[in-house]
């Protein structure tokens, strides 16, 4: 009421917007066992020092290049295993439904079959593929009950089963499509990088200042707007270091497409979860489905399209698969890939338990699994090395997400 | 408070049976705004039953519900909360991962026409209607619901109750788990909730608490409603006998 009152609003808000009031924040958020992504970035910089040390080229242009394709799949499927996660459930059936749908992308490309259609056709039907696995699996669990620890292992088996049922006895479709060929190899001339990673920085700093100026005209804490700049600065110039090293590449200088197409998803994805009512209602879900039934939310229906979210992104990372290897065989889906998405999305900080975590962990863990199998091929470890590391860090991410709930269960009491 | 004009809930002869098991029998209720209405009685006296029934979890088999002397169906959380009745669960209020702001919008964010969250307006509200109810314990609305203590836990649920205008609200044991400070924190903010005019029905074991704040009492004993007192008019003693025995014959009951 008097006039004296703004000004005292004001200046609290700016207390508990300094920069040491926030990192006060922070450390005290950290020690209550929210780590955000910290252990992930300790992480990825670990692993990266070691490799360096034994590998001359671990750090080189062309196998950043080579990075980025290599982990294109695993992180668009972990998006998928990320809401999965968010509900409390868990998709057994990602490795083989991507295989499936990679099967379909082939199928419908197939020259000379009564069903050939033009690339992204064929690309937007297998991703339908995936979708429709999603809403059988969904609707089962979220209607009759059955875990989804089970509905998804016989979709697992039913997936596998189709696979072999399609290929038959030749065992291999080659793919010739270009479109479909250039999803995971087709590589960005060096000024389109360029402008990727401008437009990719002006529109975080749009989205940064912008929710910045809209709260601080709301009268809200607004965060420190030097934090802000550094987080802006630091975002945009990796995306411009990635793009420079990109272009450094030989003998093919450029940003990969499916690069671009994993950032694209992961943003979209994340946008999906932070911002929308719709991703509001998994983590509620996931955090606890009762109150969120009673709060109105309708909890079957969120739970089905979660899992044809799933669904979608295992597609698309089995079209890239397909794409990469001009082909799918009766490996389609199969090997670690399963293992594989999931341990990045938990690798990437999303909880087991439900209603933690982020859509970019499946960005960071699937740099996490790529690195490793990266850097160990080209170390000369073998195989059973990096299934041992894997399942190693792996072990060290869901221990550590165990004993941060705990933690933070207990700092309530 | 109008004696005259209908009571903002009224249940008439509602009934409900789960298979052979009859929870609640034939039971009248009634709340009024600004009145903090008591609903006491053993377990398996079907205070729990009733509730779920005017929250839209359960439907009545028999019987009517009227809201502001109007019959009104109710058949799920939406057309409950549509009538402005709001229940406050002892311990499934609330999503832990989630912040308080989150959890006061639960079910019903602020969205533009693309579903995407109005967060400043929603913070703002949060933070107006924490105020206007006292609750000053609560350092950010932006901090994690696991973070709270179960009285500001309490706090918040209630809160909420208050955030969408709400005419009618159940606490279901809101003490319960709470420690002496918090229960007395609690009880002062149920007291608030009437003052502003809301009807308050509060469930509760502890008939401590019960005579702090409340103003009228109703006893189900078996599924029964076995009376309704005043509490100015009654003891504790009186009300343990009820709750245990059931009421005075009618007659009594009428002479007295």
């Amino acid at each position: 009421m008097s006039s004296a009152a703004p000004a005292e609003i004001q200046a609290a808000a700016e207390d508990q917007d300094s920069v040491a009031a926030i990192l006060r924040a922070r450390w005290r958020a950290i020690k209550s066992g929210d780590v955000g992504s910290l252990p992930v970035i300790i992480g990825i910089v670990a692993i990266g020092l070691f490799f360096n040390s034994k590998s001359d080229i671990f750090f080189s242009a062309v196998n950043f290049q080579n990075l980025i394709q290599q982990m294109a799949a695993v992180s668009v499927i972990a998006i998928g295993v990320v809401f999965v996660l968010l509900i409390g459930e868990i998709d057994l059936s990602i490795g083989f439904a991507s295989g499936l749908a990679g099967v379909a992308v082939a199928e419908f490309q197939l020259p000379g079959s009564s069903h050939q259609y033009a690339g992204l056709v064929a690309l937007a039907l297998a991703i339908l593929t995936g979708v429709v696995v999603g809403l059988i699996q969904g609707s089962v669990i979220a209607f009759i009950g059955v875990p989804s620890f089970v509905v998804t292992l016989a979709g697992l088996l039913i997936c596998q089963g189709l696979i072999l049922k399609i290929l038959g006895s030749q065992g291999v479709i080659g793919i010739q499509d270009q479109q479909i060929n250039d999803i995971a190899n087709y590589v960005l001339s060096k000024n389109t990088g360029w402008i990727v990673a401008i437009v990719f920085t002006v529109a975080l700093a749009a989205a940064a200042f912008g929710s910045y100026f809209s709260r601080m005209r709301a009268g809200l804490p607004t965060g420190n707007i030097l934090l802000t700049t550094i987080r802006v600065a630091f975002f945009g110039g990796l995306a411009f270091a990635s793009v420079y090293v990109c272009n450094q590449a030989k003998p093919r200088p450029g940003v990969p497409l499916v690069g671009l197409i994993v950032l694209f998803l992961v943003v979209l994805a994340g946008y999906v979860a932070g911002r929308t009512t719709f991703g509001r209602h998994v983590y509620a879900v996931g955090g606890n489905a009762e109150a969120a039934r009673r709060a109105g939310i309708n909890v079957k229906l969120i739970r089905i399209l979660v899992f044809m979210i799933s669904g979608a992104m295992a597609a698309m990372g089995g079209v890239i698969l397909a794409s990469r290897l001009n082909g799918v065989d009766l490996n389609a889906g199969g090997g670690t890939l399963l293992l594989d998405s999931i341990s990045a999305a938990v690798i990437g900080g999303v909880s087991l338990f439900g209603g933690r975590g982020r859509v970019s962990g499946a960005l960071f863990g699937g740099l996490i699994i790529g690195m490793i199998a990266n850097g160990i091929d080209l170390v000369g470890y073998t195989d059973a090395i990096k299934l041992i590391t894997t399942g190693a860090i792996l072990l060290a991410a869901v221990t550590l997400d165990t004993v941060l709930r705990r933690r933070q269960a207990a700092a309530g009491r | 408070m109008n004696a005259t004009s209908p009571p903002t809930l009224e249940l008439k002869a509602v009934s409900k049976s789960f298979g052979s098991v009859e929870a609640l029998r034939e039971v009248d209720f009634e709340v009024r705004d600004g009145e903090v209405m008591a609903l006491v009685g053993d377990n398996g006296a079907g205070k729990s039953t009733l509730i779920k029934c005017v929250a839209g979890i359960y439907s009545i088999d028999d019987g009517q519900i009227l809201f502001e002397g109007k019959p009104v169906t109710i058949h799920g959380p939406k057309d409950a909360a549509r009538l402005g009745i709001e229940v406050v669960y002892q311990d499934l209020a609330l999503c832990d991962n989630l912040d308080v702001v989150q959890n006061m919008y639960l079910g019903r964010e602020l969205h533009d026409p693309v579903f995407r969250l109005r967060e400043a307006p929603m913070e703002q509200r949060t933070a107006d209607t924490l105020k206007s109810l006292s609750v000053t314990t609560i350092r950010s609305v932006r901090q994690p619901v696991a973070t709270l203590s179960g009285g500001q836990r309490q706090s918040v649920a209630v809160a909420r109750a208050v955030l969408w205008n709400n005419r009618v609200v159940f606490l279901d044991e809101p003490t319960a788990a709470l420690g002496v400070a918090q229960t007395r924190q609690v009880l002062e903010l149920v007291k608030r909730l009437a003052e502003q005019g809301i009807a308050v029905v509060l469930v509760s074991h502890n008939l401590v608490d019960v005579f702090q704040v409340a103003t009228r009492i109703t006893v189900l004993r078996l599924g029964r409603n076995v009376g309704v007192y005043e509490k100015d008019k009654t003891n504790e003693q009186e009300i343990v006998e009820a709750i245990t025995f059931g009421a005075p014959a009618p007659e009594e009951a009428e002479v007295a």
